[in-house]
């Protein structure tokens, strides 16, 4: 990815006063901002990732919803959840644009034990790299969004990359490039989450949604996907998790208990050699009689010269 | 064990026993049948092969080396599940092979008591009570059960990971590994005590035969029921044939 500090003006010539932002750093967390209550379900966003991606045309299902698929799939890596909800005995569309969440502890990084194929980039964005990935799925399991998909065909993994190669040159994901309502947006992490957050305090104040808040879960460090949320409470009915975690088996047993049980593994090698060394073969018997034994031969073992 | 399963044992071992031979020669005994042999080197081949492309998925900072053996990271983890299935068929038929001789009987508890002389290798002979398998070769086999299981369950929940949920694979996982690390446990000493620590031991996988000084010494009560010579007596006419031949020098 280009550093954008290499074009950073540090001189001019025959000036006068100071290099005008000299000095400056852009931050480089970059983040997607979704407000779910302003989204209105037109998907343009899921067609501009299919086309951005180059991705064929994959049939839809219908289960009875407006939905385009159950959930997002190995070449369809954004999709508009319509849940239904029931609120104050009306129904309420709850709407939400499913994609990875790009964690800042990305738990199919820590669940990955291919050399190389998931990696984080400096500015937030996790990224699977697709030639090095061995198709074994714990990023599927390691996920607390059920992001990752399985190609069946060439046994890779896919998802959402925040149109890392977009973002690379300055663009914005494809996504947001397309929404029509300005419920998606991009820009750096702090920014997204002033505007979250000054979004979600107008729900409130203004919109009467008294438990809106900001979606950006601190189990697993933050995420750079935020959403709005009109019910901050219960997560769960937009099919988040309140508090997405990584299974402990790719955090502490991956890092901590698997090579201390190698090391015994280690140890288990050196005590058969050792004992080897220490006690000698079990010979049939009877065995030759022995003709010296004992620590006080062992000792002196060959260290007087014969007479 | 059913009957079915013992007579399907039985026809195998005497299919086996007209495919190859086994040399038996005088002041040896057989010890392993040709099926068993077979078996034996089954089980072990599929176990190291899964052995070797687990370790590389197991710590891949430390084993991705390992990889490129069998065709790089996606074919190697191809190969993992379908080595460890062979291993999981070959040790069904091993464990009726050797089910019976494998029944843990009192002797065993007594041996398990003697374990510190044992390792030590306090006692020149073992116990006149310790038959076909000591107790420890009991425990390995019993500790490859096991882990057989365990291998086969959570094998299947993280080959079909796609049918369960993601908790499913990640405890699997786990466990998975700690079966592994059991059965490796095992191994290790597995290997040592039937190469380096006890000479004569290693040819009775190989040529299936041992010499009876070997049987006098690592499972007298074996020895007994197979020669109808007293195991005791044995080891004395033996050491004084040996005397007299160092007299004689």
């Amino acid at each position: 990815m280009a550093n954008p500090r290499t074009f950073q003006i540090q001189e001019i010539s025959a000036h006068p006063g100071p290099v005008p932002g000299l000095g400056t750093r852009r931050e480089e967390q970059v983040c997607k901002y979704i407000d779910v209550t302003t989204c209105i379900g037109c998907k343009a966003c899921e067609v501009a990732c299919v086309e951005w991606n180059d991705h064929p045309f994959r049939e839809t299902t219908f289960n009875d919803t407006y939905q385009t698929m159950p959930t997002t799939e190995w070449n369809y890596y954004n999709l508009i959840k319509f849940a239904e909800d029931q609120r104050d005995g009306n129904l309420m569309w709850l709407l939400r644009k499913d994609q990875c969440m790009h964690c800042e502890d990305p738990g199919c990084l820590r669940a990955c034990p291919a050399d190389g194929a998931i990696i984080k980039y400096e500015n937030g964005i996790v990224d699977f790299q697709q030639e090095n990935c061995i198709g074994c799925g714990y990023c599927i399991s390691g996920c607390p969004f059920d992001i990752p998909k399985f190609h069946p065909t060439n046994k890779k993994v896919y998802k959402c990359t925040l149109c890392s190669d977009r973002v690379g040159q300055g663009l914005e994901p494809a996504c947001i490039k397309a929404c029509p309502t300005g419920c998606l947006k991009f820009g750096t992490k702090s920014d997204m989450v002033q505007i979250a957050g000054l979004r979600a305090k107008q729900l409130r104040e203004v919109s009467g949604f008294a438990d809106a808040g900001v979606y950006d879960p601190q189990s697993i460090g933050g995420t750079h996907v935020i959403y709005v949320l009109h019910d901050m409470k219960a997560p769960e009915r937009y099919g988040l998790p309140a508090t997405p975690v990584i299974p402990p088996s790719y955090t502490y047993w991956k890092w901590l208990a698997k090579p201390i049980g190698l090391g015994m593994g280690v140890l288990g090698i050196a005590a058969v050699f050792f004992h080897r060394v220490f006690y000698g073969p079990k010979l049939e018997q009877p065995e030759p009689p022995e003709i010296r034994t004992g620590p006080r031969e062992e000792i002196e073992a060959g260290r007087e010269e014969a007479p | 064990m059913s009957t079915t399963a013992k007579k399907f044992d039985e026809r195998a071992r005497g299919e086996f026993a007209r495919l190859g031979t086994t040399r038996v020669h005088r002041g040896e005994l057989l010890r392993h049948p040709v099926y068993t042999r077979f078996l034996h080197w089954s089980v072990a081949i599929f176990f190291i092969l899964s052995l070797l492309t687990g370790f590389a998925i197991y710590t891949p900072w430390l084993f991705y080396w390992i990889t490129p053996l069998f065709g790089g990271g996606p074919r190697t983890r191809f190969l993992h599940p379908w080595f460890g299935l062979l291993f999981e068929i070959f040790f069904l038929f091993q464990f009726i092979n050797w089910f019976a001789p494998m029944a843990w009987v009192e002797a065993d508890r007594r041996w398990m008591r003697r374990m510190r002389q044992y390792v030590t290798n306090e006692d020149p002979l073992e116990a006149e009570d310790v038959g076909f398998f000591n107790a420890g070769q009991k425990l390995y086999f019993w500790l490859i059960a096991v882990s057989w299981i365990l291998f086969l369950i959570t094998g299947l929940l993280m080959w079909f990971d796609d049918l369960v949920g993601r908790w499913i694979v990640a405890i699997s996982y786990v466990i998975h590994d700690i079966a592994a690390l059991l059965m490796l446990a095992g191994f290790i000493i597995h290997v040592y005590e039937g190469t380096a620590h006890q000479p004569g031991t290693f040819r009775s996988m190989m040529d299936g035969t041992v010499t009876e000084r070997w049987a006098v010494t690592h499972h007298p009560k074996w020895y007994r029921a197979v020669t109808g010579r007293d195991s005791r007596e044995a080891y004395e006419r033996e050491k004084r044939q040996e005397e007299e031949r160092l007299e004689d020098r």
